[in-house]
């Protein structure tokens, strides 16, 4: 076929979209997910002429969509917080409202980190090593995020669940 | 939990408002290089494509839309988005025609998938009037340069704006149909329809 062909960037948003919006809405709740989305596919629609051709796209897209994330979640901080809570405790997440509340709250509440390495990593499906790129440090410390990630979840999400049901 | 809990797919219709949001911010951002869409017609699906200065391709099925996409990102710019809010008019018009109530396309065209002798002549197609046939050394006359009949038909057989640049009237010295982008049947019926009208 001789000369490699960028695919139509239509092309990029149906295979990636999906994705794309999962780790927004891991990273920042349904709510702000939906506005992440749209100022990382329009980030990517303004750079992609000059992304390589041999380069993996959704690792792109999710180091774009963890940028935008950022900048949402920095904006959130820099609001008050109400009285009483936790400094630390990442805040405005929202609630599908799918009866899966409680997963929703217990991935609120994991560290930042332990919460991108999560998203990348199951959601995403982004090797240890590219989620390191993405997150700078080692891929050992991405890993043991992740992995610490769904310790926790299990952890929070299985007493949530258990302290919900009759007994 | 676990962790194949976050496999599950978004829902279509979020998506679907997603995309569409994007189309419009693209536009308003001057991101949108190529906009297209689709149409149902008489002659099949009909891909349209535009860019801001206006429709830069109409392509039949049998030409394979998503190869025509691929060569359209390439020679023109890969930033595309289907956004039929761009092809609104080109759209409106098409379907006018189809039904017999339009003779001349009043749209802003975007030639520059041809270079040269090529696009002097789909300039020049335009003036063979709605109902109306020319042998393709008719059309060679018309350009300027009455050898150039085998030219004529390279430029007709590559006109990237099937239809609207109406290159379906131009036929063979003998009466035969000669050749199509679009194939036979749809010359034919194209023709058909004009002379009915």
């Amino acid at each position: 076929m001789g000369k490699r062909m960028k695919p139509p960037f239509e092309k990029v948003v149906a295979q990636h979209g999906g994705t794309v919006l999962r780790v927004c809405r891991v990273i920042l709740g349904i709510h702000d997910a939906e506005d992440a989305w749209s100022e990382t596919f329009l980030a990517a629609m303004r750079a992609y002429p000059d992304l390589p051709d041999n380069a993996n796209a959704e690792a792109w897209l999710v180091t774009i969509a963890h940028r935008k994330a950022i900048d949402v979640l920095r904006a959130g901080k820099r609001q008050p917080q109400p009285v009483g809570e936790v400094p630390e405790a990442p805040t405005g997440l929202g609630v599908p409202g799918s009866g899966d509340g409680d997963l929703w709250q217990a991935v609120g509440a994991l560290p930042e980190k332990q919460r991108q390495a999560v998203a990348y990593h199951y959601v995403a499906g982004l090797a240890y090593a590219e989620i390191a790129e993405i997150l700078g440090g080692t891929t050992d410390a991405a890993r043991r995020a992740a992995a610490d990630g769904v310790k926790n979840l299990r952890k929070n999400y299985l007493r949530a669940t258990t302290e919900g049901t009759p007994s | 939990m676990s962790p194949e809990y976050f496999a599950s797919p978004a829902d279509p219709d979020t998506l679907s408002r997603l995309r569409d949001r994007l189309g419009l911010a693209a536009e308003a951002e001057g991101l949108l290089d190529v906009a297209y869409t689709t149409i149902d017609s008489p002659v099949g699906t009909l891909l349209l494509a535009a860019t801001p200065k206006g429709l830069v391709r109409v392509a039949y099925d049998i030409e394979d839309h998503d190869r025509v996409l691929d060569t359209l990102a390439l020679r023109i710019s890969p930033r595309m988005l289907r956004a039929p809010r761009r092809l609104e008019t080109a759209a409106r018009e098409l379907d006018e025609y189809f039904s017999g109530r339009r003779r001349i396309f009043d749209l802003s065209l975007d030639l520059s998938l041809s270079k040269g002798f090529r696009q002097l002549v789909q300039r020049h197609l335009p003036e063979i009037q709605y109902g109306q046939t020319r042998t393709y050394r008719q059309v060679a006359e018309l350009a300027g340069n009455p050898k150039a009949v085998r030219a004529v038909g390279t430029a007709c057989a590559t006109n990237p704006l099937p239809v609207v640049v109406p290159c379906h009237r131009v036929l063979r010295a003998d009466g035969a149909l000669g050749g199509y982008v679009g194939g036979p049947d749809a010359k034919k019926a194209l023709l058909n329809l004009e002379a009915a009208a």
